[in-house]
């Protein structure tokens, strides 16, 4: 498009400086902006479940995913479902709401995943976790078991291992509580979870029935 | 180990498990209906219409060879399985369809990988099949054994292990299907050798992709109605064509709708060819190296349509100056791509051609663009692309390209390396149709030139010419495939701009790092012309200005392939530049302005 101009002497038009400007700013995030408000969306912990289809390399595709666009995630767990050639995938992440949006799409178009969707607050969301502590004070041990509705799994003289079920805050709690008598070794499941009452987690289409 | 002894001693390419597939297939004794898993691969190409395959041979791939070799289907042996994903990758481009390279397993699928990841940036339609050791060897590291599918997963749209003779030419069929489906991208089929030459029954089915996956072709119509009404609106509208309108075949309708509102056209680089870069509208690419008055236009827009891009660093520049005035409307048949990089404020999720259909019977009217076009052309007088070139200075890359140009027909395909050289013949080249620009965008691979000049001679039309500007750096990483070039006949022209350097790491060294040339200049660079002929090419030179004219000619009237090694100027740097993350506003016009 541009003419050869064998007598140009460098390049002409305005130095940087010179040139109109924009007045308008947008943030690190992309998002256009009042420069005089500058919001930078704060991560937010969240819980979104994907219905996948059963089969080979499924989760390692996933936390594939969530390793190489460095996504924050907090918990992820899997298992099979009541269909047999589904499993779900719930996956606790802590992003701004852009990146949560990103891990919504990302996860969607990963072949083998059926549907995605994120929890609401009231979601049922449940997580396991053995405690083994030292065993110097079964009674009061017992009793903080007894507290958070645990179950006692396995006592010797030198160490008790409890089991306990609850919400991510019921078991952090718990596992404070149990912190004074010694703890020897924590095994968490990580949040696994349900949209509550009729809503459905999971959306599949007629065709994958 | 895989480009040699295979092909004519399969014992020397697998020492541990040869002895199966020396055994001639006997698909063709007794039941009709038999045939064996590498049979089954090859039938699943044919029935989704391949006609050429690019690769080489190997140990664990030979069952699928020996298949090819009752096959209609065309292969073309390439030196290096890099040369085969790239030339894939460029048969991709310039058809529309799916590009196909074979490598064996191991050394073969790994040096796939970097076409894989090329073509996974650039959506590019590519199925690579790759063999496998045995099923039983799997996990124990055998003999040239891989985990190609664990390896390829983040650089594919998806991948297959191949588990049974039964079910291996549906994995081939579906991952043609995928690679070809919606946003394009590569797949990968990985084919134990023990499924190649086990038996199937199975009949080859047609290409379907999985019921999981769901493309939206057309948009929300409330959502365009909203885009088209701000559109309207809008006094000073940019579209900023991607790659997407490219490979949705949009060009027309980008182009109706374009001239129709008046609206200034930018491109990003896989954008190049959607729209005619000698139309009053065109601004060409905005970007690191875009033109001054496309990255005018992008910086003070007050509504850009976006259409088919992922908002590239090296587009936007620093996110936070990136059109920070302007309401974004983004079309994008990959949701995901939407408010990724930049937030849009009308997500569009469709097909390119279909949404700009809808757009533009969305459209009340038309946005008074008068002052605003007169603007883009203000601009286009400002900030020209432009070089000195005095006769007695070596010669200018630019002028190159221009020269190169000006010989050849519209609808010449240009392919690239990447470097430099890549830039020049973005900026100095008049692009006109869509698929004739073929280059390495997102992973900027350098090799990529000449084995994608091959992919792009097969897939061109006969009196389509071919031409690749290459760098010095870039031609000797994968220079070995002019023996495909030879072998094959092909009619393409190869002129390397040397400047004996890595040209674009050492701008950046004098502009960024004192000029501290660490490693980047390249004085020992054999003669091209010579080397071309070596490999049974012809080989050209231009030294100055008096040879480039005929030189040009001669090149270029050569049947088969020819190299021309042009010694450029290597004082010469890429202008304009926006240094990365920078403000596209504020492109630098020469060293001084950095």
């Amino acid at each position: 498009m541009s003419e050869r101009d064998a007598d140009a002497e460098g390049l002409p038009g305005p130095a940087p400086e010179d040139r109109r400007r924009p007045t308008g700013r947008r943030s690190s995030q992309g998002i256009r902006i009042d420069p005089e408000a500058e919001a930078e969306h704060p991560p937010r912990r969240t819980v979104i479940s994907a219905l996948v289809e059963h089969e080979p390399g499924v989760l390692a595709r996933v936390s594939g995913l969530f390793s190489r666009r460095q996504f924050n995630i907090e918990s992820l767990t899997v298992a099979d479902t009541q269909n047999d050639d589904w499993a779900r995938i719930t996956v606790v992440v802590e992003e701004p709401d852009p990146g949560i949006d990103q891990v919504e799409k990302q996860l969607e178009k990963v072949v083998p995943v059926i549907h995605v969707r994120e929890l609401e607050t009231d979601a049922v969301t449940r997580e396991l976790v053995v405690v083994k502590v030292d065993a110097d004070r079964p009674h009061e041990v017992h009793a903080i078991t007894e507290m958070y509705n645990g179950k006692t799994l396995d006592a010797g003289p030198r160490t008790i291992t409890v089991e306990l079920t609850g919400d991510e805050q019921k078991i952090n709690d718990a596992i404070d509580a149990y912190r004074q008598f010694g703890i020897r070794e924590i095994a968490r499941t990580g949040q696994t979870a349900l949209a509550r009452g009729e809503t459905k987690t999971a959306v599949v289409p007629d065709h994958l029935k | 180990m895989t480009d040699h002894g295979a092909v004519t001693e399969p014992g020397d390419a697998e020492p541990d498990a040869d002895s199966e597939a020396a055994e001639p297939t006997d698909a063709a004794d007794g039941d009709a209906t038999k045939r064996t898993g590498a049979e089954s691969v090859i039938a699943s190409l044919e029935t989704a219409g391949v006609e050429t395959v690019f690769g080489v041979q190997g140990g664990a791939i030979m069952p699928v060879y020996d298949a090819l070799y009752d096959s209609e289907l065309r292969h073309v042996t390439m030196a290096h399985e890099q040369g085969a994903a790239h030339a894939a990758d460029a048969y991709g481009a310039v058809t529309g369809d799916p590009g196909i390279c074979m490598a064996t397993s191991g050394p073969g699928a790994t040096n796939l990988v970097t076409g894989l990841a090329d073509a996974d940036m650039d959506s590019e339609p590519v199925v690579a099949l790759t063999g496998q050791v045995p099923t039983d060897l799997v996990g124990n590291d055998a003999f040239q054994e891989t985990d190609t599918v664990g390896v390829t997963t983040p650089i594919t749209k998806s991948n297959y292990f191949a588990s049974s003779p039964d079910s291996v030419g549906e994995d081939v069929s579906t991952a043609f299907a995928l690679a070809n489906h919606g946003r394009q991208g590569p797949t990968v089929v990985d084919l134990p050798k023990d499924v190649t030459t086990g038996e199937t029954e199975v009949d080859p089915v047609e290409p379907e992709v999985p019921g999981t996956v769901d493309v939206q072709t057309h948009a929300d119509d409330e959502k365009v109605a909203a885009a088209a009404q701000t559109l309207v609106d809008a006094d000073e509208p940019v579209i900023l064509a991607g790659g997407g309108v490219v490979k949705g075949d949009a060009t027309e309708e980008l182009y109706a709708f374009a001239t129709e509102h008046e609206i200034p056209v930018v491109t990003t680089m896989p954008g190049i060819g959607a729209f005619p870069e000698d139309h009053d509208l065109a601004l060409e690419m905005a970007g690191m190296h875009g033109t001054g008055y496309a990255n005018m236009a992008i910086t003070l827009t007050d509504c850009l349509l976006a259409i088919g891009t992922r908002f590239d660093d090296r587009l936007t520049g620093g996110v936070d100056s990136f059109a920070p005035d302007a309401t974004v409307v983004h079309v994008d048949i990959d949701p995901a791509e939407i408010s990724k990089n930049v937030e849009a404020d009308h997500p569009l999720v469709g097909d390119a051609g279909t949404v700009l259909d809808q757009l533009d019977e969305a459209m009340p009217g038309s946005p008074e663009t008068d002052d605003w076009v007169a603007q883009c052309r203000e601009w286009y007088r400002e900030y020209p692309l432009d070089y000195a070139a005095p006769e007695d200075e070596p010669v200018k890359p630019q002028y190159v390209v221009e020269a190169v140009d000006e010989a050849t027909d519209d609808d010449t395909v240009v392919t690239t390396g990447v470097g430099q050289h890549q830039m020049w013949a973005c900026q100095y080249w008049t692009y006109t149709e869509p698929r004739t620009w073929v280059s390495s965008h997102g992973l900027g691979a350098m090799g990529y030139g000449l084995p994608s000049a091959i992919g792009a001679r097969v897939a061109a039309d006969d009196d389509q010419s071919v031409v690749c500007f290459d760098g010095d750096g870039s031609f000797m990483m994968t220079c070995q495939e002019l023996v495909v070039a030879v072998r094959e006949q092909m009619d393409i022209t190869v002129f390397v701009l040397n400047n004996e350097a890595i040209g674009m790491v050492r701008q950046w060294q004098d502009a960024f790092f004192e000029g501290r040339r660490m490693a980047s200049e390249y004085p020992w660079v054999p003669k091209f012309d010579t080397l071309a002929e070596a490999f049974g090419a012809d080989g050209f030179r231009i030294e100055d200005y008096d040879d480039a004219p005929g030189v040009i000619e001669d090149a270029l009237a050569t049947d088969g392939p020819a190299v021309v090694d042009v010694y450029i100027d290597p004082t010469e740097d890429v202008y304009p530049m926006v240094p990365s993350g920078g403000d596209n506003g504020q492109f630098a016009l020469t060293g001084d302005h950095l």
